[in-house]
């Protein structure tokens, strides 16, 4: 009998997510006695490239760090109700992270458990920086670049699909497109065809609304009196539910939460998440295919469940997006507190003596300063808003930072600030300050027909 | 014509994707969407960030979802990688879009949700 709907669960939405907040959703799935996957999306632009600074310094390292304590409160339960789980938590090393699995399944009982790993999101070996560089879109940050950390190319959903056919009960990939982990799973269930651009732009927009966890649930919402849970009580935001997908064939789909939980599921956590870091609505381009929300519908179907119609596709781009990483100096902020009567104007003398300072010790050395309190996160890093601010506040923190290719001109600006405790205007406090490394990135665009994904079952 | 705050209009979220931001700003009613896409325009975006040097505002209306999605160019200080700033990615910079004010008229302020 032709499978009519498919589950899907998303058990995290970023590498820090909670673990544990899986396990409701897994208990829901296992209830609904429909076929069922579990994603956990744990791959921000940057944190390849850290697991790739992992593997460099532990060869059986470079995998999600998160992924222990991700799989271990539901790794026994999906194994046993055959809920599959599509993970990018792979990282730098999907291979390590297929053999961490495999031991934590036999030790649980397991020691069957299929698991797949996808391959060919890795550039490095095959490109040379120069090559990259020829194919950066959007600036020349990697023109002249000596080394570079880790490229990998976003691939699609028909390895992680590929994998689901051959049986895996565990997926496991590096860089893959985020909507590709639900989109693998629905063209396996219901055998969509590759050019059926509205079916795989209707899997696609689920993706992109589970990708984030929470954020479709009733994470990242609340707005006290303004946008509430629908009981109206705040501690409904302690406990959200994350999310799940019915999806049906024709690529229609409900967006719900388990039973019992807290968040919420309705026109307005699903409309924020189905915009969140989109550009042109007509034209969000994925590897599988271009999705088109200009024509979708959404509707509260009944509590916490909101259906969704209508997502259009085009035929999908001929270059797949990559990102490439590479060190970018260091970055140092140290914060001092005013507080009390004109803690405000103490407050812009602290980062008037700074800059003052700065100027003669390292004049060229760009640092911005922000007063919390008064102008920061909204602020410019010119300091025109803060220049134009008038706002007082009686309790303030006043915020430094830079950037450099070496350690001394920033260690020079902390140490500056750390010494307005004696040298600087008064009743400062509470000198906090760090300084760390830095990676930053640059996205290129790859031909196709030079990527060649590729899956295989762990022996 | 009565001024409120789109905060009491409209909903929004941030997102970013290298140096470029986008905030989705979604009425709470569909009455409110055609008073926000005659006074929320681009121009009058761009002015408001215009202390971060933006570049191109582009707004897309989404009539069916009561929403608009603005993408603003350069807008982030060069982006998480290369911003001094507390927030890179810009994501509470969707609440700065909500300080803008709208002229309401009449019919339309009694639709208004007042803070609980």
């Amino acid at each position: 009998m032709p499978v009519t709907t498919v589950h899907i669960g998303a058990g995290a939405g970023f590498a820090g997510d909670r673990a544990g907040a899986a396990l409701p959703v897994v208990q829901a799935l296992a209830a609904s006695g429909a076929p069922s996957f579990l994603i956990f999306e744990t791959l921000a632009e940057r944190t390849l490239a850290l697991a790739q600074l992992e593997r460099q310094r532990d060869p059986q390292a470079g995998y999600s760090p998160s992924l222990v304590a991700l799989l271990q409160p539901v790794l026994a339960l999906c194994l046993h109700h055959k809920i599959r789980i599509v993970s990018n938590f792979g990282a730098a090393h999907p291979q390590a992270a297929a053999r961490r699995i495999r031991a934590m399944a036999a030790d649980m009982g397991f020691p069957q458990a299929k698991i797949a790993v996808v391959s060919g999101d890795d550039l490095s070996a095959r490109f040379s920086t120069a090559d990259l560089a020829a194919r950066e879109t959007d600036g020349r940050l990697l023109q002249g670049r000596g080394s570079i950390v880790a490229a990998n190319a976003y691939l699609g959903a028909q390895p992680i699909a590929e994998a689901l056919d051959a049986g895996a009960d565990i997926v496991v990939t590096g860089r893959v497109a985020d909507p590709a982990l639900v989109l693998g799973p629905l063209v396996h269930a219901f055998g969509w065809r590759w050019d059926d651009w509205d079916r795989l732009a209707a899997g696609t927009l689920v993706g992109h609304l589970l990708e984030c966890g929470p954020q479709v649930s009733g994470g990242y919402f609340a707005d006290p009196g303004f946008k509430d849970a629908p009981s109206g009580h705040a501690g409904d935001f302690v406990e959200i539910g994350y999310p799940i997908a019915e999806v049906r064939a024709d690529g229609s789909a409900i967006i719900t939460k388990p039973a019992g939980t807290g968040g919420v599921v309705d026109l307005r956590t699903v409309k924020e998440q189905m915009l969140y870091e989109i550009h042109d609505p007509a034209a969000y381009l994925t590897p599988d295919v271009v999705l088109d929300i200009t024509q979708v519908e959404v509707e509260q179907a009944g509590p916490d469940r909101v259906a969704l119609r209508g997502a259009r596709g085009r035929a999908r781009p001929a270059t797949l997006k990559a990102t490439v990483c590479f060190p970018a100096g260091l970055f140092g902020e140290a914060e001092i507190s005013y507080a009390g009567p004109n803690a405000t104007a103490r407050a812009r003398l602290a980062i008037d003596i700074i800059r003052a300072r700065m100027a003669r010790l390292q004049p060229a050395l760009a640092l911005r300063a922000d007063i919390i309190g008064v102008v920061s996160s909204f602020g410019d890093s010119a300091g025109h808003d803060l220049a134009a601010a008038t706002a007082e506040s009686e309790d303030v923190r006043v915020r430094f930072a830079a950037r450099h290719a070496d350690a001394a001109p920033v260690q020079q600006l902390l140490a500056e600030v750390e010494a307005l405790y004696v040298a600087g205007p008064a009743g400062g406090g509470g000198v906090r300050r760090h300084l760390v490394p830095q990676l930053a990135s640059a996205s290129c665009l790859i031909e196709r027909e030079l990527v060649q994904p590729g899956m295989e079952l762990l022996a | 014509m009565s001024a409120v705050l789109l905060h009491q209009l409209a909903h929004a979220r941030s997102g970013d994707k290298g140096n470029r931001l986008n905030i989705a700003l979604i009425c709470y009613r569909p009455e409110f969407f055609d008073t926000v896409a005659a006074q929320v325009t681009p121009d009058r975006v761009a002015q408001l960030f215009a202390g971060r040097d933006v570049g191109a505002v582009q707004r897309y209306d989404l009539p069916k979802l009561w929403a608009f999605n603005f993408a603003l160019d350069h807008a982030l200080d060069g982006g998480v990688n290369a911003s001094l700033g507390l927030d890179g990615h810009g994501k509470t910079l969707s609440f700065r879009l909500l300080t803008l004010t709208v002229a309401l008229p009449p019919a339309i302020l009694s639709l208004v949700q007042q803070p609980a």
